[in-house]
C-alpha cells in the first residue's frame, strides 16, 4: 500500500485496466493452447452417445418404426421413440414462441431431417451403425415448402392444431397460417400513401439462412438417481431459462438440476432455442442412469437447428417531392417453417421488426406480419441481430433506396434530410419504440467526409461513362447504410421469454485480500464477457481487472439471468454489473470512513481508494477496506463484501452506425471485389475498444456472407440444397477485405455506464450496405431491387438481366 | 467387424501404440482415445479446418483421414506448438493481436499457422489469406487473424537474425 503513495493518480488508472482500456483478453490462455472446455470435450465416466434417425422427407407419414435390428447390435443401449416419450409427456415439447414442437415424430414428419427416433450406443460409431439399422416405414405427403401457396392450400401441415382457430398469438386465418401481428395505423398510413406526391415500391425476399457457428449445438445431460440430481451440460445461450423449462418439463424440482454452458464456440443465435437433442440426451440419462452425450454434426446443424429470416417483405414508402418521406407500409409474409419455433420475446411474435421505420422521422406508419406454416425447419431465430432487427434493417434501408431511384435522387443526401434530428431524442417512433439517443447527422457527415463520397461519386459516373463505351468490363457500387439498432431486451414489463422477465444479474464477492469474483446470468460465447466485465468493475470498484474472476454460465452458482442474444449483455448484464458494484461501493465508503474516523459524507471514492475529502494524503485503498470488512469489528455494519443487482433496464438501447462500401464488379463473371469498407459505430460508452472491433470485423463478415452468398435453400420437394459447407457459403480469409473501423460516442442516457451494445450492429447494417453495393453498380443500368444473396451467379443473371452482356 | 489395425503413432512426442477398427477417423483417434482435445470437430467434411493437425511435415484434416492412413506418422497438435511456460510466438501473438473470439477454430488455426511460417517464413498479407484459407473462423472476420500471424512471422525473423 506505502507504493501507492507513490504513483501517480494516472498510473493508478491505468493499473485498474478499467474501462476505455484495451486490455488483452484473460480468455485467450485456455484457448491459443488447446485448452478450451467445449461440449464435445466434456466426457464423464461411463457415457454413452446418442444420435438420431432424420426423415429423408420434408412431409410423410410415419407408417411403423422397427428398432430390432438396432437393439441387436451389440454396444445399443437404447432406442427412443415418440411412443416411448408418451408416457412422459415428452413426445411433444413447447416452443419459445408459444407453439409446440415434436421431439420425436408422432405419426407424421414435417421437414427433412427431422428427429424420428434417439439410439444410444456405447460409442459414437456403433451409434451411428444402429441408425442405419433403424427401419422407418414412411409414407410421402404433398409438400409446401412456399408460404403463399401454404396460405391457399387444402393440404393441412399442422394436423394436431387443425380445428383451432386461434393460436399463442391471437387469431388464424387458415389451417396453415400462425398468426398475424400488426402495429402502427393502417388506415392513417394509406391515407397519407393516396395523397403522397411520390410512393415507392417494391417487395423483397430476405432468404432464409443460418447462424452456423463454427462448434455445432450439444449436450451432455448425468442423471444422478442416488442423489436425485440432474446436471445437464450443453451449448446454451440462456443456461438458466433451459434450467426452468427442464423443471417444468420433467418434473424435477428446479433445485435439482444443474444447467452448465461450458466453453461455448460461438453462437450467434443459434444456441438459444430448446432442441430435441437436449430433451432426448436428458430423457436418455435418466431412464438409463449413466451419462449421454448428444452432439449433432454439420448436416444435422443446418438441416435442423435454428434457421434465420426467412421474410418476404413488401413495403411502400412516401414522400413529398422533394424527399421528405411521409409514410412507411410494410407487409411481411413469414415462413416459420413446421413449428413455430421462433426465439422472440412473448409480445412479439415477429420480434422487433416494428424497428422498421428505421433511423428516419416518420410521422406514420404500419406494419403487418403473417407467419406461416411450411414443410422447412422450425427456428428463426436471430442471426447476430436482436430479434429481427436485420430484416427490419435491410427492410428500410432497401426502401431507402427504391425511394432515391423514384425521386432521382442521392442516396446519401435522401438519408440526410429524413435523420431524426439530434435534438429529438428521446424519440418516439411511428410504431411505438423510445430511442434513447443518438446523433445521426454527425455520424453521417463524418462517413461521407471519410471515404469521400463525392469523390467515389465522379469516379462511378466516370466508370458508367467508360462501361458504356465499351473500354471496361467492371462496374462499381458503391454501398449505404445507416442503421439503428434496438438491442438490450429488455424492460421486464414488456419483454419475456415463456413468462420469463427479461432482468439480468451480476452478484460479486471482494475477498479479504482485496481480489473479487463476479458472476452474472449471461454467457460468452466469444463476446469475452471475462475480459470486459472485469473492466467495468475494475472502474466502479477500484480493484485491477486482472484481479476479478468473472464467472457465467453455472445455474448453480451464477445469480439468473436470461443469457446472452440480441446483444443484451452489456446493456442488461453490464449494467447489473456496474450496480452490483455501486452496492460495494457504498458499504466500502461506510467502512472507509470508520477507518479513517470521519463521518460517511465526508469520504469520497477516487480510482482505488477513499480519500478524506480536501486531504488527499489521507485515504483507504479497496484493498484496505477489503479486508477490515471481514476482520475488524466495526460498529453497525455487517461483516463481509459482497452484493447482488438484478437489474430490470428502464428502456431498450439504440445502437446505430454509417457504413459505405465501395465495390467493383465484373459484369461477365458477376464476381465483386470489395475494394473498401468503412465502418462507424456508435455503441455508446466504450468498454473495450480491442474487443469492439474485433466483434465489428467479426459482423461485417457474418454479413458479407449473407449478402453475398449464404442461404438454406430447399427445393421443390424440400430437400435442403445446402446441407454441408461445401455450399453453405462461409467465407475464408480469401474472400474477406480489411475494414476500416471509426465511432463516434453518443451515451445511452438511461444506462449506469451509457453502454449500448456492439456485438449485432456490425451485421445489422452489414447485409444492406453490401447488399447496397451490389445494386449500386448496376442503378444506373435500371436496376431497382435484386434479391440477395448476391451469389456470382445472381449477379451475373442481373447483368444479363439489364442486358449488360455482349 | 472387420479386423483391427495395430497402429503405431507419435503424437506431440510421445509414441502412441493401439489396435484400432479401419474407419476410425484421426480426430477420434486423438479426441477420444488420447484425450487431446485441443483439435476440434466443425464440419465434418474437411472444410472449415478447425481439426487441423500437422502430420509428416504437411497441415492435415484429422476428420477426413482414417487413421489407418496416418499409421507411423509424426503427428503434432497445438498442445504440442508450445508449453504454458514457453508459448509458440504465434500463441502469444494471437492473443497480442486479438486474433480469437470464441476459441473454437483458434487450435487449428494456430497449427495451420505454424506451418505456413515454416512453408513460409516472410509471407505478404495476400499469402497468409491464400494460405489460411483452409480454415474458417466465424466470430474475427480474419483481419486480426491476418495481423497475428503477421507480426508472428516478423517477430520470428527478427529473433532469427538476432540469433545469427
Amino acid at each position: 500500500m506505502k507504493d501507492d503513495v507513490e504513483l501517480t493518480r494516472e498510473d493508478r488508472v491505468a493499473n485498474l485496466k478499467g474501462m476505455g482500456c484495451a486490455r488483452k483478453r484473460v480468455e485467450d490462455a485456455r484457448f491459443t493452447q488447446g485448452k478450451g472446455n467445449y461440449i464435445d470435450d466434456i466426457n464423464l465416466p461411463g457415457m454413452l452417445h446418442g444420435d438420431f434417425v432424420r426423415s429423408p422427407y420434408a412431409h410423410a407419414k410415419v407408417v411403423s418404426i422397427n428398432t430390432e435390428a438396432a437393439m441387436a447390435l451389440d454396444g445399443v443401449i437404447a432406442v427412443l421413440t415418440a411412443k416411448d416419450l408418451e408416457p412422459l409427456s415428452l413426445h411433444w415439447m413447447p416452443t419459445l414462441a408459444g407453439d409446440k414442437q415434436m421431439v420425436l415424430a408422432d405419426g407424421k414428419v414435417l421437414f427433412q431431417g427431422q428427429e424420428v427416433a434417439f439410439v444410444v450406443a456405447t460409442d459414437r460409431y456403433i451409434a451411428a451403425d444402429a441408425v442405419e439399422l433403424v427401419e422407418v416405414e414412411y409414407e410421402d405427403l404433398p409438400v409446401i415448402t412456399d408460404p403463399f401457396e401454404a396460405l391457399k392450400s387444402d393440404i393441412v401441415l399442422r394436423e394436431d392444431l387443425a380445428g383451432q382457430t386461434s393460436g399463442a398469438h391471437g387469431p388464424r386465418k387458415h389451417h396453415n397460417h400462425i398468426f398475424t401481428w400488426e402495429v402502427g395505423d393502417e388506415e392513417a398510413t394509406n391515407q397519407v400513401m393516396d395523397e403522397a406526391e411520390v410512393v415507392a415500391e417494391e417487395t423483397m425476399y430476405y432468404h432464409r439462412t443460418h447462424p452456423c457457428p463454427l462448434e455445432t449445438c450439444g449436450s451432455v445431460a448425468s442423471m444422478d438417481k442416488v442423489n436425485g440430481k440432474l446436471t445437464v451440460y450443453g451449448t446454451f445461450q440462456a443456461p438458466h431459462v433451459v434450467r426452468t423449462v427442464a423443471s417444468l418439463l420433467s418434473g424435477i424440482e428446479e433445485h435439482n438440476i444443474r444447467v452448465i454452458s461450458p466453453d461455448i464456440g460461438g453462437g450467434f443465435g443459434n444456441k438459444v432455442g430448446v432442441y430435441p437433442g437436449y430433451v432426448c440426451s436428458i430423457v436418455a440419462s435418466i431412464v438409463t442412469g449413466v451419462p449421454v452425450k448428444w452432439v449433432e454434426d454439420r448436416m444435422e446443424n443446418l438441416m435442423s437447428t435454428a434457421f434465420a429470416r426467412d421474410y418476404w417483405m413488401k413495403g411502400r414508402i412516401s414522400a413529398t417531392k422533394d424527399g421528405k418521406i411521409t409514410g412507411l407500409h410494410c407487409h411481411v409474409t413469414a415462413d416459420h417453417g413446421a413449428f413455430d419455433a421462433c426465439a422472440d420475446p412473448t409480445k412479439f411474435p415477429a420480434g422487433f421488426m416494428s424497428v422498421c421505420t428505421g433511423s428516419y422521422d416518420i410521422p406514420v406508419a404500419y406494419l403487418g406480419v403473417d407467419g406461416v406454416y411450411t414443410n422447412k425447419a422450425p427456428g428463426g431465430v436471430s442471426y447476430r441481430c436482436s430479434f429481427r432487427v436485420t430484416e427490419a434493417v435491410y427492410f428500410i434501408e432497401r426502401m431507402i433506396e427504391v425511394l432515391a431511384i423514384e425521386l432521382n435522387m442521392d442516396a446519401a443526401e435522401l438519408r440526410r434530410i429524413n435523420f431524426i434530428g439530434k435534438d429529438q431524442f428521446p424519440y418516439q417512433s411511428a410504431l411505438g419504440w423510445e430511442y434513447d439517443s443518438g446523433d445521426y447527422h454527425t455520424a453521417w457527415d463524418k462517413a461521407l467526409k471519410a471515404v469521400d463520397y463525392e469523390g467515389l461519386r465522379r469516379e462511378q459516373a466516370e466508370r458508367v461513362t467508360a462501361f458504356k463505351q465499351g473500354e471496361t468490363r467492371s462496374l462499381m457500387g458503391i454501398g449505404l447504410a445507416f442503421f439503428t439498432e434496438i438491442v438490450g431486451a429488455g424492460p421486464v414489463k414488456n419483454c419475456d421469454i415463456l413468462g420469463m422477465g427479461m432482468f439480468d444479474s451480476c452478484e460479486i464477492r471482494i475477498h479479504p485480500t482485496g481480489s473479487a469474483i463476479a458472476r452474472l446470468g449471461t454467457i460468452s460465447q466469444g463476446q469475452g464477457h471475462a475480459t470486459t466485465f472485469a473492466q467495468i468493475l475494475a472502474s466502479e470498484i477500484g480493484i485491477p481487472a486482472d484481479s476479478i474472476t468473472i464467472e457465467e454460465g453455472d445455474t448453480d452458482t451464477a445469480p439468473y439471468g436470461l443469457g446472452t442474444y440480441g446483444s443484451r449483455s452489456t446493456p442488461v448484464a453490464g449494467a447489473a454489473t456496474a450496480m452490483a458494484g455501486r452496492k460495494i461501493r457504498a458499504k466500502a465508503q461506510m467502512i472507509a470512513a470508520y477507518l479513517l474516523e470521519v463521518h460517511d459524507d465526508d469520504v469520497e471514492f477516487d480510482v482505488d481508494r477513499f480519500v478524506v475529502k480536501g486531504a488527499p494524503e489521507r485515504f483507504k485503498t479497496m484493498a484496505e477496506v477489503a479486508y477490515a470488512a471481514y476482520n475488524q469489528a466495526i460498529p453497525g455494519i455487517e461483516p463481509g463484501l459482497e452484493a447482488v443487482s438484478y437489474y430490470d433496464p428502464p428502456n431498450m438501447t439504440y445502437p446505430f452506425g454509417a457504413y459505405v462500401c465501395v465495390m467493383d464488379i465484373d459484369v461477365d463473371t458477376g464476381v465483386p471485389t470489395i475494394r473498401r469498407f468503412y465502418a462507424l459505430d456508435d455503441c455508446g460508452t466504450r468498454i473495450n475498444p480491442m474487443v469492439i472491433e474485433g466483434q465489428i470485423h467479426g459482423g461485417l463478415t457474418e454479413a458479407l456472407a449473407v449478402a453475398l452468398g449464404q442461404e438454406i435453400a430447399y427445393d421443390d420437394m424440400g430437400n435442403v440444397k445446402t446441407g454441408t459447407l461445401m455450399d453453405f457459403f462461409l467465407p475464408t480469409a480469401w474472400e474477406v477485405p480489411n475494414y476500416e473501423t471509426d465511432h463516434t460516442v453518443t451515451p445511452s442516457p438511461h444506462h449506469p455506464i451509457g453502454a449500448k451494445g456492439v456485438g449485432e450492429s456490425p451485421h445489422v447494417g452489414g447485409v444492406p450496405c453490401f447488399s447496397n453495393a451490389v445494386m449500386d453498380a448496376f442503378r444506373a443500368f435500371g436496376l431497382r431491387h435484386s434479391n440477395m444473396p448476391h451469389d456470382h451467379w445472381r449477379i451475373w443473371q442481373t447483368a444479363q438481366d439489364l442486358g449488360l452482356h455482349k | 467387424m472387420p479386423e483391427k489395425l495395430h497402429i503405431k503413432l507419435t503424437v506431440n512426442g510421445k509414441a502412441e501404440e493401439f489396435l484400432a477398427e479401419p474407419r476410425e477417423l484421426l480426430i477420434h483417434t486423438l479426441r477420444e482415445r488420447l484425450r487431446i482435445t485441443g483439435p476440434h470437430i466443425g464440419c465434418d467434411s474437411s472444410h472449415c479446418g478447425a481439426c487441423t493437425v500437422t502430420l509428416n511435415g504437411k497441415s492435415v484434416k484429422s476428420c477426413t483421414m482414417f487413421v489407418g492412413q496416418a499409421n507411423g506418422a509424426e503427428i503434432t497438435t497445438i498442445e504440442g506448438l508450445g508449453t504454458p511456460d514457453a508459448l509458440h510466438v504465434l500463441q502469444e501473438s494471437f492473443r497480442e493481436h486479438h486474433g480469437l473470439q470464441c476459441g473454437f477454430c483458434t487450435p487449428g488455426m494456430i497449427t495451420r499457422a505454424a506451418k505456413l511460417l515454416e512453408e513460409n517464413p516472410s509471407p505478404s498479407e495476400e499469402e497468409v489469406r491464400f494460405g489460411m484459407a483452409g480454415n474458417i473462423c466465424r466470430c474475427t472476420g480474419y483481419q486480426n487473424i491476418v495481423k497475428s500471424i503477421l507480426a508472428a512471422a516478423a517477430e520470428m525473423n527478427a529473433s532469427k537474425e538476432a540469433a545469427e
